[in-house]
C-alpha cells in the first residue's frame, strides 16, 4: 500500500469508529483532494462528514475550533504547506491556547493534516517545511510518519489524541510503498524510532529525509561505518530518551531536515543532545538542513535539499574529529 | 429567501423606544415583543444599571493598579443587555472582549470574569457552565469558531424539520464590533455559515470607534448591507433602544435555530468612555461628538420611559444605587482575594494527555523553587 493509500484507509477507519469526528478541506469531497487522500470517503460517509469547505484556511481551521467546542473530533486538510499560513494566527493563538486559556476545562481535539517538503519540481509555496513554526507553538503535537505503516496508525493516534495534533505528510513520499499491518498497532505515535541500528554515528531524520538517511547509511557502510538511523516522528514533543540513547553508543551525531538550519528543529536537539549526553559526544553534532532563504525555484531545488552526498559529507566532518 | 425574511430585514432603522423615551409602535417587530410588561422593563433597566455599575467599579480597580485592563463598556448596555436576554440557555454565545452586559444575562459571575483582567487567569470562567465562551483578544478569531459550533449544530440535528428545531434547537450568538468588521475571519466566517446554514446570529455593535479610528475607515457602507453580499438577511437597529435590540435578536435567533442560516444584526450605539483604561479618547475625537451622544444613553432613554410611564418611582432607583453599590463592593472583595495559583499548575493545563516535555520542565521548575524554599527556611535559623 501506498503512503497516501494508508492514510486513507486511516482516516476512513476513524470516520467509521468514531461517529463524532468530522474531516473538513478544500476540494476533499467528489475530487478526494488534490493529493487524493480522501477519495472515496465522502461517498462513503457523506457530505456532512467529510466538508468540502468554501476556501478559506483561517474559516476551516476557525471552524474546527468551534466544532471541537461542541464536542466534535474534526480533522481539518490544509492544501498545501505554504497555504496553511492564512490560518496560523487560528493554529497559533486560538487552537493551541484554549486549553490553557480554560485553566485545563477544555480540551482540543483537533487534527490539521498539512502536505509538506519539497523534491515534487512544484512551484512557488507548494515545497516549504514549517514545522519548526508549530513546534515551536506550546498546546500543539506534530507528527510525521515516514512509511506507510506509520501513515495509517498515526493518523488514527491523532485523531485519539485529546490534543490538537498537525500531522504533517511528506509528499514526495506519498507513492512511497510499503507493508501495512492493520492488526498490530504501531509504535506510540509520539516515540521515535531506531529504524536502523548501528554503531559509529548516529542521523536523525523524519518525514521525506528518512529514506535519504536510510540510503547514506547504506552508503557510509561501503566505507566500513556502521550508521545508526532514528525516525524521529513525533517533532513535539521530541523523544530525547531514543536519542541520547543513540548518542551515548555511538558518540556522533547528525541532524537532518528540509526546513532551514537556522532556528530549526535540528538546532533544538542539538542543544538538548549536548546538554544530556556531552561527554558521551566525540564531536559536535552537525546540522544538515536548507539554507536561510525562501524555498528556491523547483530546477535548483536538488542543490537546496538534503541528500545522500551532504550526510556522507556530514558524517565526514564528524569522523574527522 | 422566505418572505419574511425579507420582510423582517426591509425594515430600515428600527427604532421602537425614541431617545425622549416615548415607545412607538412596529408592525413587524411588536409580535416579538408581546411578552414585555412592566416588570420586565424595570429588570431590563436593573440589568443595564447593574452592569452599568460594575463597568465602573472594575474601571477603578484598574486605576487603583488591581487590574492589568478593564475594557469599559459604557453606553453599549441596552445592546448587550437586550440580545443576551433574547438567547435561550442552550444557545452559544462567542463574546469579544467588552460583552460585560452579556455575561450578566447569562448569569456569569462579575467576580470571576475580574480573574482574568486580574492577570490571574487566562479564560476566567468556565464557559461550558453558561454557554458563554471565554472573551477573545484577537479580533474576529471567535467569528469563525461560531461558523464551526453552528455547522456541528446542524451535524447534530441533521433531519429535525423546521418545528422541532425551532422548539428545541439551538443558536449560535457571535458578537463583533465595526473594528473587527474588516477582519478576514470576519468574512470568511461569514461565507462559512451562509454556505452551511448554521444557526449564527452576527451581532455587531458598531459603537463608531476602533480604538482611535472612526467607523468611515473602516467602511464605506453600513454594515447591515454587507449581510446581502452572504445570502443573509440584514437588520440594523438602534442599539440604544432595548426593544428594539430584544425584538431583532428574537426573530434573527428564531431564523437561525429554525435552520434557515445566519442573520447579521449591526446595532447602532457609542461607546461613551474609553476603548480600554490605556486608551485617551481627548487625542482622537471631539467632545462635542460625545455631547451630541450623550442624550442618547440607552439608560437615561429607559430611565425616561419608565418614568413618563409611571412604572417606577425614586425609591426604585435609590434601592438600585444602594443594590448596585453592595454588588460592586461585593465584587471588589472577591477580586482582592482571588487566590494567585502557582505558575505549576500551568503546566498541567498545556496538554490533556501527558507530555515529557512538561513533565521535565516542571520537574526542574519545582526542584529550582525548591531551592528558594530551603534558603528561606535557613535565612530563619
Amino acid at each position: 500500500m501506498t503512503l497516501a493509500k494508508a492514510i486513507t484507509a486511516g482516516l476512513d477507519k476513524i470516520l467509521e469508529s468514531e461517529a463524532h469526528s468530522v474531516i473538513i478541506g478544500e476540494d476533499i469531497g467528489k475530487l478526494g483532494g488534490v493529493y487524493r487522500i480522501t477519495e472515496g470517503l465522502q461517498e462513503k460517509h457523506g457530505a456532512h462528514r467529510v466538508i468540502d469547505s468554501p476556501l478559506g484556511e483561517a474559516g476551516i481551521v476557525g471552524s474546527c475550533v468551534g466544532m471541537a467546542l461542541r464536542g466534535h473530533r474534526p480533522m481539518a486538510e490544509i492544501q498545501f504547506d505554504g497555504f496553511v499560513f492564512p490560518a496560523f494566527s487560528q493554529i497559533t493563538t486560538q487552537l493551541a491556547k484554549m486549553r490553557t486559556r480554560s485553566e485545563g476545562r477544555i480540551d482540543m481535539p483537533v487534527v490539521i493534516r498539512i502536505p509538506y517538503g519539497g523534491g515534487i519540481g512544484s512551484i512557488e509555496h507548494h515545497s516549504e517545511s514549517p514545522e519548526a513554526l508549530f513546534v515551536h507553538t506550546a498546546g500543539l503535537r506534530v507528527i510525521t510518519p515516514s512509511n506507510a505503516n506509520d501513515a495509517y496508525w498515526m493518523i488514527q493516534q491523532a485523531a485519539a489524541c485529546q490534543d490538537p495534533v498537525i500531522y504533517l505528510e511528506p509528499k514526495r513520499r506519498y507513492w512511497l510503498k510499503g507493508e501495512v499491518d492493520t492488526e498490530t498497532p504501531a509504535l506510540d505515535a509520539f516515540k521515535a524510532q531506531v529504524v536502523r541500528p548501528g554503531e559509529d554515528a548516529t542521523i536523525v531524520a523524519y518525514g521525506p529525509l528518512v529514506p535519504v538517511a536510510l540510503a547514506a547509511a547504506d552508503a557510509a557502510l561501503e566505507d566500513g561505518r556502521s550508521i545508526e538511523v532514528i525516525d524521529l516522528r513525533s517533532l513535539s514533543p521530541i523523544d530525547f530518551d531514543t536519542i541520547t540513547e543513540s548518542v551515548q553508543k555511538t558518540g556522533r551525531l547528525i541532524l537532518t531536515h528540509e526546513a532551514p538550519t537556522f532556528g530549526g528543529l535540528g538546532g533544538e536537539i542539538a542543544a538538548r543532545v549536548t546538554e544530556r549526553a556531552f561527554l558521551s559526544l566525540e564531536a559536535p553534532v552537525i546540522r544538515v538542513g536548507g539554507f536561510h532563504m525562501p524555498y528556491p525555484i523547483s530546477k535548483v531545488e536538488s542543490q537546496y535539499l538534503p541528500d545522500i552526498d551532504k550526510l556522507l559529507e556530514a558524517l565526514d566532518r564528524s569522523f574527522a574529529y | 429567501m422566505p418572505r419574511k425574511a425579507a420582510e423582517a430585514s426591509d425594515q430600515g432603522f428600527i427604532q421602537i423606544l425614541t431617545p425622549d423615551g416615548q415607545r412607538h409602535s412596529h408592525e413587524f417587530y411588536d409580535a416579538y415583543l408581546q411578552d414585555v410588561d412592566d416588570q420586565m422593563l424595570r429588570d431590563f433597566y436593573r440589568d443595564m444599571a447593574l452592569t452599568r455599575r460594575f463597568d465602573a467599579e472594575a474601571t477603578a480597580l484598574q486605576r487603583q493598579g488591581q487590574l492589568c485592563l478593564w475594557v469599559p463598556l459604557r453606553g453599549q448596555e441596552a445592546a448587550q443587555i437586550a440580545s443576551g436576554r433574547a438567547t435561550r440557555p442552550g444557545d452559544y454565545i462567542f463574546p469579544t472582549y467588552r460583552e460585560h452586559g452579556v455575561a450578566l444575562t447569562r448569569d456569569v459571575s462579575f467576580s470571576e470574569m475580574l480573574r482574568l483582567f486580574r492577570g490571574i487567569s487566562g479564560g476566567g470562567w468556565d464557559p461550558r457552565e453558561n454557554n458563554f465562551h471565554m472573551y477573545t483578544m484577537v479580533l474576529a478569531a471567535q467569528l469563525p469558531h461560531a461558523a464551526g459550533y453552528g455547522m456541528a449544530v446542524n451535524l447534530e440535528q441533521h433531519g429535525w424539520d423546521e418545528a422541532r428545531r425551532a422548539a428545541e434547537g439551538e443558536a449560535v450568538v457571535a458578537y463583533f464590533g465595526d473594528g473587527s468588521s474588516t477582519e478576514g475571519e470576519t468574512h470568511e466566517s461569514m461565507v462559512f455559515a451562509a454556505s452551511f446554514n448554521a444557526p449564527v446570529v452576527f451581532f455587531c455593535q458598531n459603537n463608531q470607534w476602533a480604538i482611535s479610528v472612526p467607523f468611515e475607515v473602516q467602511s464605506k457602507v453600513p454594515l447591515v448591507t454587507r449581510a446581502a453580499g452572504y445570502g443573509m438577511p440584514g437588520i440594523q437597529v438602534d442599539g440604544n433602544d432595548v426593544l428594539a435590540v430584544l425584538a431583532a435578536t428574537r426573530w434573527a435567533l428564531e431564523h437561525a435555530r429554525s435552520g434557515k442560516g445566519p442573520v447579521l444584526i449591526e446595532a447602532i450605539t457609542y461607546r461613551l468612555g474609553a476603548h480600554t483604561t490605556a486608551d485617551d479618547p481627548t487625542k482622537y475625537r471631539k467632545s462635542a461628538e460625545e455631547e451630541a451622544w450623550d442624550p442618547k444613553d440607552p439608560l437615561t432613554r429607559l430611565e425616561t420611559h419608565l418614568r413618563d410611564a409611571g412604572l417606577v418611582d425614586d425609591a426604585f432607583f435609590e434601592q438600585l444605587a444602594a443594590d448596585g453599590d453592595a454588588m460592586a463592593a461585593r465584587v471588589r472583595e472577591d477580586a482582592m482575594a482571588f487566590p494567585v495559583p502557582p505558575l505549576a499548575e500551568v503546566f498541567d493545563q498545556v496538554y490533556a494527555e501527558a507530555h515529557p516535555l512538561i513533565k521535565e520542565e516542571l520537574a526542574w521548575h519545582l526542584e529550582y523553587e525548591a531551592g528558594f524554599a530551603d534558603q528561606a527556611g535557613n535565612e530563619g535559623k
